[in-house]
């Protein structure tokens, strides 16, 4: 009989707290938990990766600053998370979605649909090409304004190693009072999620780099029965 | 070691990427499950995604993912030679909430799978919620009301207080469509559907 190693839990003093409110019942972790989704490196094109061109008419491109956003998943063991699928979606860089629900007053841009997939490689990492977001207003909580940000959402691994957060960008003043980001009442564990300056993987003349990485639940050492 | 990285809530405009049908784009997954060749009950699971005063939750998605009609993941973890795996079957599926809080999936049916040490599960669907409202997802479970033996004896629904047992059963009808469960997931309120720690 094969064995597993169980899944370490949700880091509660990392996480935001949990919408429901019953309390959470523990369950012993199985096959249904454990097993997940595998993503093979055909499930997606190489222009899925890059939002500056993917949904542009032919010779066009988006319109802002072009970055590139590259970064590693692995676990809380630091090991390669290989085969994930990183689903990310942003505004313009005006602030605006390409979604009908966005009711912003912002300029859209035709050559910009704002969003882009890819899947790990062997050594965990990926990378887009893509422009910087802007920020936007949240008028039903009034005069507020969410900082400029980046959805992600990462499957790989295990069903319960699934993962949706958000990347920020270094010095935006509106991350101050943002609920989103401040839902994480950690502070470290909020500043994890701004992305890094990172010039080595800056592109000369085309575009500059930053970089985000992505930790997702480690395993326990002790393997358990299937 | 590493930390792990904080959730952020899906918010609302996640329907261009993550459930795309609709909007004139196909995803990486949808809310049919099941082929033409996939082996299995083929069944249709409906229902709504709704808050703690029973409306519908803003900018929901369920994610699904469950074993093939043997009991077998398709997934390299799983990897037991006594369940077949089908390869026109990759049991991972996405769905959005309407603006009613409706939603829809077809599947087949699944297999019982074994928990550790082998005993028996009765047969379920793994689901995910995501919403709007949410910062971090819900873990829940879909489990069959036609399986009453083995919901009887399977190991998560028995740890789970009887009172709420049946937040995690769907209940079946046939319909003009075929073979229809009946789920509601609702968070918050007396009703509140079971979430797990997992
Ligand atoms: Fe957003």
């Amino acid at each position: 009989m094969p064995t597993l190693a169980p899944l370490k839990k949700l880091d509660r003093t990392v996480q935001p707290k949990s919408s429901a409110t019953k309390r959470l019942v523990p369950i012993k972790q199985s096959l249904s938990e454990l097993a997940g989704p595998v993503f093979g490196l055909n499930a997606v094109k190489k222009i899925d990766a890059d939002l500056t061109k993917n949904a542009a008419k032919k010779g066009k491109e988006a319109i802002g600053e072009r970055m590139i956003l590259t970064g590693s998943v692995t676990d809380e063991e630091d090991r390669p998370v290989p085969g994930a699928l990183i689903e990310i979606w942003q505004t313009n860089a005006a602030g605006l979605y390409a979604h009908k629900g966005d009711q912003h007053d912002a300029p859209a841009d035709p050559n910009f649909h704002g969003t882009g997939r890819c899947v790990t490689g062997a050594d965990g990492q990926y990378r887009f090409t893509t422009i910087r977001p802007g920020a936007y207003p949240i008028t039903r909580l009034g005069n507020r304004w969410r900082p400029a940000h980046i959805h992600y959402s990462i499957t790989g691994g295990s069903f319960a190693q699934r993962l949706i957060t958000q990347c920020y960008f270094p010095g935006d003043p509106l991350q101050d009072d943002d609920f989103v980001f401040q839902a994480v009442t950690n502070k470290a564990a909020r500043e994890r999620l701004i992305v890094k300056y990172a010039p080595e993987q800056s592109i000369m003349g085309y575009a500059a780099g930053y970089s985000f990485d992505i930790v997702l639940r480690g395993r326990d050492a002790t393997p358990m029965e299937k | 070691m590493p930390k792990q990285t904080a959730s952020n809530t899906i918010g609302p405009f996640f329907h261009h990427i993550l459930t795309p049908e609709g909007h004139g784009k196909s995803g990486i997954t949808d809310n049919k499950l099941a082929g033409k060749k996939t082996k299995g009950e083929r069944i249709h699971v409906e229902g709504l995604i709704l808050d703690a005063d029973g409306k519908p939750l803003r900018a929901a998605m369920l994610e699904i993912w469950q074993a093939n009609a043997a009991g077998r993941y398709n997934s390299p973890v799983d990897d037991r030679d006594e369940a077949q795996l089908d390869k026109k079957f990759s049991g991972f599926g996405r769905v959005s909430s309407g603006s009613k809080g409706k939603f829809e999936f077809e599947t087949i049916k699944p297999g019982s799978v074994p928990s550790t040490g082998n005993a028996p599960q009765a047969p379920h669907i793994n689901l995910t919620l995501f919403a709007a409202a949410t910062d971090i997802h819900l873990f829940t479970r879909l489990y069959f009301s036609d399986e009453e033996e083995a919901n009887e004896i399977d190991p998560v629904l028995s740890s789970v207080n009887a009172a709420r047992r049946d937040t995690l059963i769907a209940r079946r009808k046939k319909t003009k469509k075929g073979i229809v469960y009946r789920f509601d997931v609702q968070v918050g309120g007396d009703d509140e559907t079971v979430f797990f720690a997992i």
